[in-house]
């Protein structure tokens, strides 16, 4: 059998129980939905009482969509690893052929269409509620954005699991001081040129800037104060996508050879 | 690195593997030698066990076998494939189940946790759910399929873990103490089952570990038991058990037994072992030099005031055997073990 074929069959497989899983346990439709969208929601209320664009207030509501798939990936992703670790799941997952990449491949996979469900919901709830519309100017740029910000996205998720893995909780506790840090510097709620060209190229490390800039920007055209052209960051979010899937890899692999060779996985004592 | 062994499913040679861990930051680092120099060949098709207690060594030497650890040095092989350098080549052909496992998602079905394992062997899916539906119905779980896999008690989780493992058919099947924490049938039907699995197909070949020694007595056509991360005997129960034939082995039912017996101190008694009975009697085993010994025995107790209920002479059992190796029955040797 081809490996490439059973590496497709593996991560159809691992995606499985995190499709199935959004549809038998449905509190997500509370945690993951509602409560984004009620933070989203206090901004909505001072965006209007200022009297703002309709645009600032999508801002907001697209703020809360993109909350959901930061917290997917450096939430879930990572979560969903670490307890593998310690439901025993990890070690069967390092003795099987496929080895470790098709597994958090299909992870991934599922993980990117439950939280696209989530933030499609948050999505439509804010522009329903608010009576904001949500245009798209150029669909296929448009998908290309999101599809790439996605890759590059869970590339960081799959170096964050690794890293967690390695290093348990102090690391996991480390990463959620970062979030409101990151809710920031990505310009969740506001564009993110207003942090200043230099900050806002610094911040953009985490694809979520970009992306979101980008995105703003085939919405809302000459509206949004951008920070760089759709193409430019485009480009650059196809950088980083290949860079954390490089490094998603290479950190797969090392916590591989670590787990092995010091026992960090499986040690007892 | 081709295969360089076609008879041996497993083999190692000086296997050596040390933990080094640290309590906290800054203290020095806790060696641990979990395996010393551990040099041992199982033969395809066989049933081979590892007979230790705690803390033996038994499940770090799984973890090299199955590619989890790396040897600190020296080599094992695993279906021809040295586990260091091929570990994938070894992954293709291996499966391992450990008892109390409670891997998967709780979420899915009985059936569908099978289908997603068996989807990281590439097992096209017809073949695979035929495959499950067969072994489901095997080990008597097929009614319960569609059963939430957090809804199963330990024992039906045990049989699904099992079947996980028989799944992608392996050349060789590690069990890590599967029957551990199960009731009496559950334990007897997985130990039927799997019996049955390793002589269906020539050429199978399963290890092992368990602490039971009927366990390893009923299953296993030869048995290494290792001892602080020693192997320090290796061969077939039954002549694991004439080594133990240093004298002669009686079992008398007695009175409550309170220690004050005097048979320990009796000349010619080599070992007692005594077990409470549920009625409030005892069980006491003794090995004796010779038979002529046991009157010395029943004289002491009739002098004690302890009356015998049943006398009879037993062969050396794999736990004398045990002892005689060893040093200690394995319960006090788990004890030991225990922190």
């Amino acid at each position: 059998m081809s490996p490439w074929v059973r590496s497709v069959r593996a991560a159809l497989g691992r995606a499985y129980p995190r499709l199935v899983g959004s549809n038998r346990d449905r509190a997500w439709l509370f945690y993951d939905t509602v409560l984004p969208l009620l933070g989203s929601v206090a901004l909505v209320y001072v965006y209007r009482s200022l009297g703002a664009p309709d645009h600032l207030v999508a801002y907001a509501i697209m703020g809360g969509a993109a909350m959901a798939f930061w917290m997917n990936v450096l939430w879930s992703m990572a979560a969903q690893f670490y307890w593998d670790k310690m439901a025993g799941n990890l070690e069967l997952y390092m003795v099987v052929p496929c080895g470790l990449v098709p597994i958090l491949l299909g992870m991934s996979l599922g993980g990117a269409v439950a939280t696209l469900l989530r933030a499609g919901l948050i999505v439509a709830a804010g522009s329903l509620l608010f009576g904001v519309p949500l245009p798209v100017r150029d669909l296929g740029l448009f998908l290309a954005v999101f599809a790439v910000a996605l890759v590059a996205l869970y590339g960081l998720g799959v170096t964050f699991a690794s890293a967690f893995l390695l290093w348990g909780r102090e690391a996991w506790h480390t990463a959620n001081l970062f979030m409101e840090p990151v809710f920031l510097l990505s310009g969740f709620y506001f564009p993110v040129r207003a942090l200043g060209f230099w900050t806002a190229a610094a911040a953009s490390l985490i694809p979520l800037t970009l992306a979101l800039d980008a995105l703003r920007q085939l919405m809302f055209g000459p509206l949004h104060p951008a920070f760089l052209p759709v193409h430019v960051e485009l480009w650059l979010l196809v950088g980083l996508a290949a860079a954390f899937a490089l490094a998603a890899r290479a950190s797969l692999r090392r916590m591989e050879h670590l787990a092995r060779r010091e026992g960090r996985l499986s040690l007892r004592f | 690195m081709p295969k360089v062994s076609g008879e041996f499913a497993v083999e190692t040679h000086d296997l050596v593997r040390v933990y080094r861990t640290r309590r906290a930051r800054g203290t020095d680092p806790r060696v641990v030698v979990a395996l010393d120099r551990v040099t041992l060949s199982v033969r395809r098709g066989e049933f081979f066990g590892l007979l230790g207690p705690n803390g033996a060594g038994k499940t770090t030497l799984i973890k090299v076998l199955t590619t989890l650890l790396l040897p600190t040095s020296g080599t094992a092989r695993v279906a021809g494939w040295d586990v260091a350098r091929d570990p994938q080549r070894v992954r293709e052909r291996i499966s391992v189940v450990s008892g109390g496992e409670t891997s998967g998602y709780g979420l899915l079905t009985v059936r569908e946790q099978l289908w997603m394992f068996s989807q990281f062997y590439g097992i096209p899916t017809p073949v695979a759910l035929a495959r499950i539906d067969h072994l489901l119905r095997v080990v008597g779980l097929f009614e319960d399929r569609n059963r939430r896999t957090s809804q199963l008690s330990t024992g039906m989780r045990q049989k699904m873990n099992i079947v996980r493992g028989l799944l992608p058919d392996p050349e060789v099947l590690f069990l890590d103490e599967p029957t551990v924490g199960l009731d009496v049938e559950a334990a007897r039907d997985i130990r039927a089952y799997i019996r049955s699995w390793i002589e269906e197909k020539p050429g199978r070949t399963v290890v092992l570990t368990t602490h039971l020694m009927h366990e390893a007595e009923e299953l296993c056509d030869r048995v290494a038991i290792i001892h602080r991360g020693r192997i320090v005997a290796c061969d077939t129960p039954a002549a694991l058990r004439r080594q133990a034939a240093g004298g002669t082995f009686f079992v008398l039912t007695t009175d409550a037994w309170d220690g004050s017996q005097p048979v320990e101190a009796t000349p010619g008694v080599l070992r007692v072992d005594v077990r409470a009975l549920s009625d409030g009697r005892a069980e006491v085993r003794l090995q004796l030099d010779e038979d002529a010994t046991l009157l010395r025995v029943l004289g002491a107790l009739a002098a004690h005031g302890v009356r015998v209920h049943a006398l009879r002479k037993v062969e050396p059992s794999l736990e004398d055997a045990f002892v005689r190796i060893v040093g200690r029955r394995m319960e006090e040797a788990d004890a030991e073990a225990t922190p």
